[in-house]
């Protein structure tokens, strides 16, 4: 199955930066179902997290204020071309999803 | 303040654009448009009008950028190739109803169909593939057409819009409906699409900034239109596709 | 033409629940910062129920900010879609260990909170969601201290499905 997350990481003068896109519906809670008129229940990631070198680089603490499909970009010091970078996240209903990419 | 609008609009669009009744010349009519919009908008970059109100507005065109960085619809792009490639029931597949194996040819799109004798747009074209090859036709308003014609015009991004009115009584009718449509006013405001996106492109309606009709559908299919949908009026879609010939497709478009 | 050429990927894993746990134990609390009360995952829950600032500041970090030209808050002065609503924060004060965003006419404030470790810029981009025009707050912990930046932004589609 395809992993819903997408990362962009590019390694330049020292620096890393990292842009990373989630597929996630990232649902409020505040929204009812135009159909049935019930409220779309709450489902967002809560917590992700970066990891490089075996060190966390990068924590994001979400609420459902994040916007669907969510991004975020960050830069920390080091790391070089070819080198993982691990991102995981987990939810609001205890699902999660992991990938390592290569920094470019 | 809208009345006042109305009224101005009212006054311009009575002098806009007369319906030919002699000879139906298209390539006329686009040089006519591209003109106007050029001249009313001297400073925009002949090519940025395909971005509709980013091209009016710094603000807006910001944010857009911002999120065209690394878009949302990349997903349903992903799906959209996924989709594209796997072959139906037949082992038959998409590339093989369409030139170049479907790859960069939704410029081409609307075209008019000799045979059939009508205009027929990309997503017609894709249901005309699936039912030739034994697929149940998708409901064009929703997510699985979106996602292909999304691939679609992903690969075909910024080649020029490039549609042909063969010289066909035919072709000419559709095309002159589509501008007829175009400028034709109509519900409660009477007003035509032209009042808005001719006449008042650029303007600012509460917040919302009306985009220039030319280059307006080079964006398709939209992501997250508040209209609700994809707008598939085969004929409107000739007109204006035509009318911006020249200019590059950008689509697939992320809008509020 | 820009193409979606991410990072290639090495190995992925999925999670299920059970497993969670043990992405706490990977990096959560293994550098300095202020605890909060926080759930078995490190989201500090009580943090995102809040309807003020200073609240949620509370709940945050145990503090309350003060305001700070060294903190640079891009959003939009009128927000095209309130439900993508582009901002950035980057701050040059030193020793940032913390960044949140506010967003003080949400139904709950605290829209997101960041933590940077050593050796990360203090600089964050994301997308939020504004329910109505109002104000973003921009919080940046540096050196132990709270510093905040607010700027005002116009919604006219409000960003919760509304």
């Amino acid at each position: 199955m395809a992993s819903t997350i997408r990362v962009r990481a590019v390694a330049s003068g020292g620096t890393t930066t990292v842009q990373s896109l989630i597929r996630h519906p990232m649902d409020s809670g505040f929204v009812k179902n135009k159909k049935t008129g019930k409220i779309i229940p709450a489902h967002f990631i809560q917590v992700l997290e970066f990891e490089h070198g075996g060190k966390t680089v990068f924590t994001a603490l979400w609420g459902p204020a994040v916007s669907k499909d969510p991004y975020v970009k960050f830069s920390f010091k080091g790391g070089k071309k070819g080198d993982p970078l691990k991102v995981s996240w987990v939810d609001n209903k205890g699902e999660s999803d992991s990938l390592t990419a290569k920094i470019q | 303040m809208l009345r006042k609008l109305c009224i101005a609009v009212a006054i311009v669009a009575g002098t806009a654009q007369p319906l030919l009744a002699n000879k139906i010349d298209p390539k006329a009519d686009q040089q006519a448009f591209q003109n106007y919009f050029k001249k009313r908008f001297p400073k925009v970059q002949f090519n940025d009008f395909v971005n509709g109100p980013y091209s009016m507005d710094a603000g807006l065109r910001k944010q857009w950028k911002a999120i065209d960085a690394f878009p949302p619809y990349q997903f349903a792009v992903e799906k959209g190739e996924k989709m594209f490639k796997t072959p139906f029931k037949n082992g038959k597949t998409y590339a093989d109803c369409f030139p170049n194996k479907g790859i960069g040819i939704r410029q081409h799109y609307p075209m008019f169909d000799a045979k059939l004798g009508t205009v027929i747009t990309l997503e017609v074209a894709v249901n005309q593939c699936r039912v030739k090859n034994g697929e149940k036709p998708f409901n064009a308003k929703k997510g699985d057409m979106a996602a292909i014609t999304a691939y679609m015009a992903w690969t075909s991004r910024g080649k020029l819009m490039d549609i042909k009115i063969p010289d066909d009584p035919r072709a000419l009718a559709a095309y002159e409906k589509g501008k007829e449509y175009f400028y034709t006013r109509r519900g409660q405001f009477n007003f035509s699409c032209a009042s808005c996106h001719v006449q008042s492109a650029g303007m600012h309606i509460r917040t919302e900034v009306l985009a220039p009709a030319l280059g307006i559908l080079n964006a398709l299919p939209i992501y997250r239109s508040n209209w609700g949908g994809i707008v598939e009026y085969r004929n409107l879609e000739y007109f204006l596709s035509y009318m911006a010939n020249g200019l590059p497709i950008s689509g697939p478009g992320a809008r509020p | 033409m820009s193409d979606f050429s991410d990072a290639p990927v090495v190995r992925r894993t999925i999670l299920k629940g059970a497993l969670a746990g043990g992405l706490v134990g990977l990096g959560l609390g293994s550098f300095p910062f202020p605890a909060f009360a926080a759930d078995a995952k490190g989201w500090p829950a009580d943090a995102f129920k809040h309807k003020s600032e200073a609240d949620t500041l509370k709940a945050l970090y145990g503090k309350t900010a003060e305001p700070s030209d060294k903190i640079n808050l891009d959003a939009p002065e009128i927000a095209e879609n309130g439900a993508v609503v582009p901002i950035a924060v980057s701050s040059t004060l030193p020793k940032v260990t913390g960044i949140a965003v506010l967003v003080l006419k949400n139904p709950n404030v605290l829209a997101a909170a960041y933590k940077i470790p050593e050796g990360t810029m203090a600089s964050v981009s994301s997308r939020l969601k504004m329910a109505k025009t109002g104000k973003v707050v921009a919080v940046v912990e540096s050196n132990g201290k709270l510093y905040s930046a607010t700027k005002d932004v116009k919604v006219t589609v409000g960003g919760c499905g509304g």
